[in-house]
């Protein structure tokens, strides 16, 4: 038998060597590359290398009509295009003046949780993924599975929704579609408490999230980072309580904060989200219900498009839409920001208008670009496969990175 | 949690013509949002104002971006817009700075908030605004060898350049079918 022979590194002696991790590294959620320097396996710098993904959305903006954007933004984070068609329209509307129906606010409230709670599921999964845990992964897909029949029975599409209409939405609910709806909130539940106990004791996983990735308070405000990341360093901060919009304000729900403001931390205000984004959907649920009679979309017929079964009927209406669908509507000029918040965290679109049927200036604020920037302070100090749980924690979606 | 802008507004009005004077251009409300346009000379000193003060505690920058007002002949051409959000008071403001052609320039505010310099980075690329004092100013979303900045009103839509790969008609020896990448001038704007 030959002795194991021990060979002991002295690490100072070594200089430090750069490792690329990344585009096409399968834990960077898409197309992120991160050019380490290490010392042995400790992370000393990390720099962030984006633009892969990057189709200008913003100049495609300044050439298409206000309706023609919204698939756009469904590419945008496409984990919750709700959210960002949503997030669009609001934008819109506010530069018009328009206040939406208050059955509209019910529905876009509704589908911006559930948005939510999809969105949070395949972190969730995919988190859980690259951690080594498959069967939160298989889980966890099953419960969106649901949710992306319940989108596609409401928008017609899974993944891209555009459902979202500026003074309105495509297409009014239906007593099938609330069942559905209902069905999926009443199971849901119990699901998710079996992913808490699968993971909340979980050795291996705490090993792997508990202390890593540690961001203050201070730092966080301070690199703007927004949603579940702030909250988690100890931020009580959440738009939808601080600055209601929607139906928000008639909403009883809990915003979790944690103090710690590693990746665990991050993971409990995520699960904590989705109980409260389940709770806002039962709540939101109800009262679409209660007000099923009342209209959905405004009555304006130069913004919102007329019923399709009237196109063929009445002469206004074939007008409105032909000049909706080849011209689109003209906004007065104006200047409006609007932030909403979305599953990643402050979503913000910034509209110019020059009295056209065009944006002047689309601005997207999107918050992974911008909580990717704690991906460089966070790292340091830490090995290889933290990082792995870190770009995890934060969950970056590289469409909405680069845009 | 209704914040009263007209109060800010008065606020701001008295506290930063006394510390700026003249420098503050304006601050009306619009579309309930509040607007404050200053000189790009003191727009350090004024976000600190605006970070520091405890009427204001303007500690979160959402976002930082630009306006390139050719299309319109406006003076001057670029503006960038400064969107700040208070945690502690529930109040947001957006600072615009007004950056002429001829000196394409303004200060960075990343000592004031870190998380400036992505988004300072990005409108660096997009408009080709240069931030002085910026630790890091690079391209962030278009390669690092790309020429012109895109969100210029200039720029067209489909890129100045087009590139495509062409199979050469002659195959190099050794090599049966070879592609060779060609460049062309584009034939029209979209």
């Amino acid at each position: 038998m030959t002795t194991k022979r021990i060979v002991e590194h002295t690490f100072e002696s070594l200089e430090s060597m750069s490792l690329n991790m990344g585009p096409q590294h399968p834990s960077t959620h898409g197309v992120l590359r991160v050019v380490l320097e290490l010392d042995g396996e400790i992370i000393e710098k990390a720099t962030c290398h984006l633009g892969y993904l990057h189709r200008a959305k913003e100049k495609h903006a300044e050439h298409k009509t206000y309706h023609q954007f919204i698939p756009y933004t469904d590419r945008m984070d496409y984990l919750s295009p709700m959210t960002n068609n949503t997030a669009f329209c609001m934008t819109v509307e506010k530069a018009l003046g328009l206040e939406v129906t208050q059955r509209c606010k019910y529905m876009r409230t509704l589908l911006c949780e559930l948005a939510r709670m999809s969105s949070h599921l395949l972190w969730l999964g995919t988190g859980a993924l690259e951690l080594g845990a498959m069967t939160i992964f298989l889980w966890s897909f099953t419960q969106r599975e649901k949710l992306y029949d319940i989108f596609e029975w409401i928008s017609g599409a899974r993944f891209t929704v555009s459902y979202m209409r500026v003074g309105g939405v495509a297409r009014a609910d239906y007593p099938e579609w609330r069942r559905m709806v209902k069905d999926f909130l009443n199971q849901y539940m119990a699901a998710h408490k079996e992913f808490e106990t699968m993971l909340n004791g979980n050795e291996i996983f705490l090993n792997r999230v508990v202390d890593v990735g540690r961001i203050s308070a201070q730092d966080a405000i301070a690199l703007s980072l927004s949603g579940p990341s702030l909250r988690a360093s100890g931020i009580d901060w959440d738009a939808r309580r601080d600055t209601p919009y929607l139906a928000y304000e008639e909403m009883d729900f809990d915003v979790h904060i944690e103090t710690k403001g590693d990746c665990m931390a991050r993971y409990v205000v995520r699960m904590n989200e989705i109980v409260e984004s389940w709770k806002i959907c039962c709540q939101a649920l109800e009262k679409l219900e209660k007000c099923a009679n009342q209209p959905m979309n405004i009555d304006n017929p130069k913004v919102i498009f007329p019923p399709k079964e009237n196109v063929k009927k009445s002469m206004e209406d074939l007008i409105h839409h032909f000049l909706l669908a080849s011209e689109g509507f003209k906004v007065p000029p104006a200047e409006v920001y609007q932030a909403i918040e979305s599953p990643k965290g402050e979503l913000g679109f910034f509209l110019v208008s020059d009295g056209g049927p065009k944006a002047y200036r689309l601005g997207v604020r999107s918050p992974s670009f911008i909580n990717l920037q704690g991906l460089e302070s966070m790292s340091i100090g830490h090995t290889i496969s933290d990082i792995v749980a870190i770009i995890a924690s934060l969950d970056p979606v590289m469409g909405e990175v680069d845009r | 949690m209704a914040v009263d802008l007209n109060k800010l507004q008065e606020l701001l009005r008295n506290k930063m013509s006394e510390y700026y004077g003249d420098k503050v251009y304006s601050i009306t409300i619009a579309h309930g949002e509040l607007v404050m346009v200053v000189d790009r000379a003191i727009i350090v000193q004024a976000c600190t104002t605006l970070r520091d003060d405890p009427d204001f505690q303007f500690d979160f920058l959402s976002y930082v971006t630009a306006i390139d007002w050719s299309a319109m002949n406006k003076q001057p051409r670029y503006e960038v817009i400064y969107q700040l959000l208070s945690l502690k008071k529930t109040h947001r403001m957006r600072v615009k700075a007004g950056v002429p052609d001829s000196d394409p320039a303004i200060d960075t505010v990343c000592d004031v908030w870190p998380g400036a310099n992505w988004m300072e980075r990005e409108t660096f690329d997009m408009f080709g605004i240069i931030f002085r004092g910026h630790p890091d100013l690079r391209r962030i979303l278009m390669p690092e060898d790309w020429e012109g900045h895109p969100l210029r009103k200039e720029f067209p839509l489909g890129g100045v350049k087009s590139f495509y790969f062409k199979r050469s008609t002659e195959p190099r020896a050794g090599e049966p079918k070879n592609l060779v990448p060609r460049v062309r001038e584009q034939l029209s704007d979209i």
